[in-house]
């Protein structure tokens, strides 16, 4: 449980974010910094902004204004660089029904099977991954035989491959049953524990993590408060 | 790169699994053409006449068909994000999805046209030319088609729309394709048609991804 | 200069100087085109002499050619208007573009109609795949592509930037479709009688023809500073400055 990645391997940083929608302002003079070791929740009551802010941060969504950095460079000059060290787990799964979780997997993790990068991903680790997630046997089940937890395993199993330091999930507690919501606790805890990062948005209260930081939307657009 | 290649490995797989998305088109190809000679005139001088340009017709329509499905589904299961959060190029990604789309569309029609072709009558001489039409034209079709794809997949019945889209942008192919056909059953040359044909694909090639990849963004939500 | 154009570039942006500006526009913008149509029709329906071979049905060329001309420049403009929208993300250009469209494709219609009109004296029918009607004929599916796509994406960014993207892909197409069009026509109908022949025109005729086209350009002109002022008022309906324009007392809330 050695620290798995180098102490400044993830430095997110954001100064003075501001956006709107629809002539409505989500947030404005938003600071946040996200270092090796953090865990970041996004909060905040619906409408408030939460999805639109993971998705600037995620690289998604452009449409704003104020400083995005990824190791003091702007987030776009860096893209390719950010997009490999970040794994962002989305609302939408990503997985074609018709294919099995393996093929579904292979596809998911296929920006991290080139060959360049220093850990390459193998079928194996492809096989440990669903075991890890409890779809051991499901392997070449097609998706649409599955349940919608189990869907949403395939996706969470990306976790225990993916060599990414940040992770960035969106409401990642949907549709899983205790035993799921335990698991990815877990996972959670150790990858902060392992010196990587998170940022999530999750209604979910999140336990015995000494480094949890809070960023409340709603309270941000009340009072300009900043973290 | 190798999000690219792993798209055309699970695409191609995919339309393994689900076979009726390109094999019904291809029996839509086949009903099509067989409406003709029924709605007009079964006699064979005549049917040899307007061959060419019904299969290129009825090729036009069934590629429209399979078009329709491109990226909806990319859109709605979070496909396209992860493309987007992946920082891949959407160029690479637009060209890879149009070659799997003419794999799957372009190709299959190309080799049975010539089944088409002996129902229409098709003069001997121009099974060839109609051949070399469909091989260098159908890309063209699933290139610009593509472009259309990626501007509806956000919208509800997009596939009509879709049709009112890039139906007019097919009239070049249409009307080179189809002459190379007619003059080839003629005797005569049609190495200029399918020239102009090799152009506008080595055209299309190079422009329509660009407009692809922005439309693409266009469906992101916020 | 270059700065000059900067600044006009600035200003364009501003709806609410675009609104300022026009207001003045307007009235003289109208008067032009409604004194040009007069002089344009008087001189061409009663003082050019009829043609050696179509007779008085020529005279339809004042209306037909103006408006085929008006419907091409639009497509060209509403597709730049798209560009700067995507470019530069101009809001105003993106109004714009919305605005040409309709009129752009009602132009092409008329160029249609009154096309099919002296079709029937000249060939003795209504249609005829003519090389300039069929091509006017697939401008005018372009322009219900862009009107249809508009309509259909519901996120109105998204459906400015969707209509503009396919326009430019129409733009680069037009020309080849003009030429696969012409090229095709040569092919199937070798000399038939074309509706406009240039190089021989006789001066009596073609000082109307000119004095309808700048006036058609005037009056499509004005239609669109109408149109993107209607947009402008929309889009900007909450703002303070257009909550104090006189004509919106009453009215405005």
């Amino acid at each position: 449980m050695a620290n798995r990645y180098t102490d400044n391997s993830v430095s997110l940083s954001a100064s003075e974010l501001y956006c709107e929608r629809d002539d409505r302002v989500l947030f404005e003079r938003l600071n946040l910094t996200v270092k090796n070791g953090d865990l970041l929740q996004l909060a905040g009551p619906n409408g408030a902004g939460k999805t639109t802010l993971l998705r600037l941060l995620v690289g998604l969504n452009r449409d704003f204004d104020g400083d995005l950095l990824w190791h003091g460079e702007p987030l776009t000059q860096v893209f390719a660089d950010y997009a490999s060290q970040r794994l962002y787990l989305g609302h939408l799964a990503a997985l074609k029904r018709a294919l099995t979780p393996l093929e579904n997997l292979r596809w998911l993790v296929s920006p991290w099977m080139s060959t360049e990068s220093a850990s390459v991903i193998t079928d194996d680790d492809l096989w440990q991954a669903l075991e890890d997630v409890e779809l051991g046997g499901y392997e070449e089940t097609p998706c649409n035989q599955l349940s919608a937890g189990q869907q949403r395993r395939v996706g969470l199993s990306r976790l225990a491959i993916v060599p990414a330091p940040l992770w960035i999930l969106d409401e990642p507690f949907t549709a899983l049953d205790v035993a799921g919501v335990a698991w990815l606790e877990a996972r959670i805890q150790q990858h902060v524990a392992r010196n990587g990062a998170v940022i999530i948005t999750s209604h979910h209260a999140l336990q015995n993590i000494p480094s949890l930081k809070r960023l409340d939307l709603g309270e941000l657009a009340l009072g300009g408060g900043l973290l | 790169m190798s999000l690219v290649m792993a798209t055309i490995k699970r695409d191609l797989l995919l339309a393994g699994r689900n076979p009726g998305e390109w094999l019904n088109p291809l029996m839509f190809f086949l009903m099509v053409v067989a409406m003709f000679p029924l709605a007009v005139d079964p006699d064979p001088e005549f049917l040899s006449r307007i061959a060419g340009g019904v299969i290129w017709v009825g090729a036009l329509l069934a590629t429209l068909l399979s078009l329709d499905a491109l990226y909806k589904a990319d859109v709605e299961d979070g496909t396209l994000e992860q493309w987007l959060a992946s920082g891949e190029s959407l160029y690479m990604l637009a060209l890879a999805k149009a070659l799997v789309h003419w794999l799957c569309s372009g190709l299959p029609l190309t080799l049975m046209a010539p089944v088409l072709g002996l129902m229409m009558a098709l003069p001997d001489d121009a099974y060839i030319g109609m051949l070399l039409s469909l091989a260098v034209g159908t890309p063209i079709l699933s290139l610009l088609g593509s472009v259309g794809a990626a501007l509806t997949a956000g919208v509800r019945s997009g596939g009509l729309l879709l049709s009112l889209l890039i139906l007019p942008m097919y009239v070049p192919v249409l009307i080179f394709a189809a002459s190379a056909v007619y003059h080839a059953g003629l005797g005569m040359a049609y190495n200029g048609q399918i020239g102009f044909l090799g152009a506008m694909l080595a055209l299309s090639v190079c422009l329509t991804p660009f407009a692809s990849a922005a439309a693409l963004k266009l469906n992101l939500s916020r | 200069m270059w700065q000059w154009i900067v600044r006009l570039y600035h200003r364009l942006g501003s709806p609410k100087w675009f609104y300022e500006l026009t207001s003045k526009w307007i009235f003289w913008l109208a008067l032009l085109s409604v004194v040009g149509c007069v002089v344009g029709l008087v001189l061409g329906l009663l003082y050019a002499p009829a043609d050696y071979q179509q007779g008085n049905s020529f005279r339809i060329i004042y209306i037909h050619v103006p408006a085929a001309l008006v419907a091409q420049s639009a497509f060209i403009m509403m597709a730049v208007a798209g560009a700067v929208f995507l470019i530069w993300k101009m809001k105003m250009a993106a109004w714009v573009a919305r605005a040409i469209a309709p009129i752009g494709a009602s132009f092409c219609l008329i160029a249609l109609l009154t096309g099919a009109i002296w079709g029937k004296p000249t060939w003795g029918t209504w249609w005829v795949w003519d090389a300039r009607l069929t091509s006017m004929l697939l401008l005018l599916f372009l322009y219900f592509g862009v009107m249809a796509l508009q309509r259909a994406i519901e996120s109105e960014e998204a459906s400015h930037k969707g209509a503009a993207i396919l326009a430019l892909v129409g733009l680069v197409n037009i020309p080849i479709i003009k030429y696969s069009v012409e090229w095709w026509n040569t092919l199937h109908q070798p000399a038939t009688l074309k509706l406009t022949e240039k190089p021989s025109m006789h001066p009596d005729m073609l000082l109307p023809l000119l004095i309808m086209i700048l006036t058609t350009y005037v009056l499509f002109a004005l239609l669109v500073i109408l149109r993107t002022r209607n947009e402008i008022l929309w889009h900007e309906r909450k703002r303070s400055w257009v909550q104090a324009l006189p004509e919106m007392l009453g009215g405005g809330r």
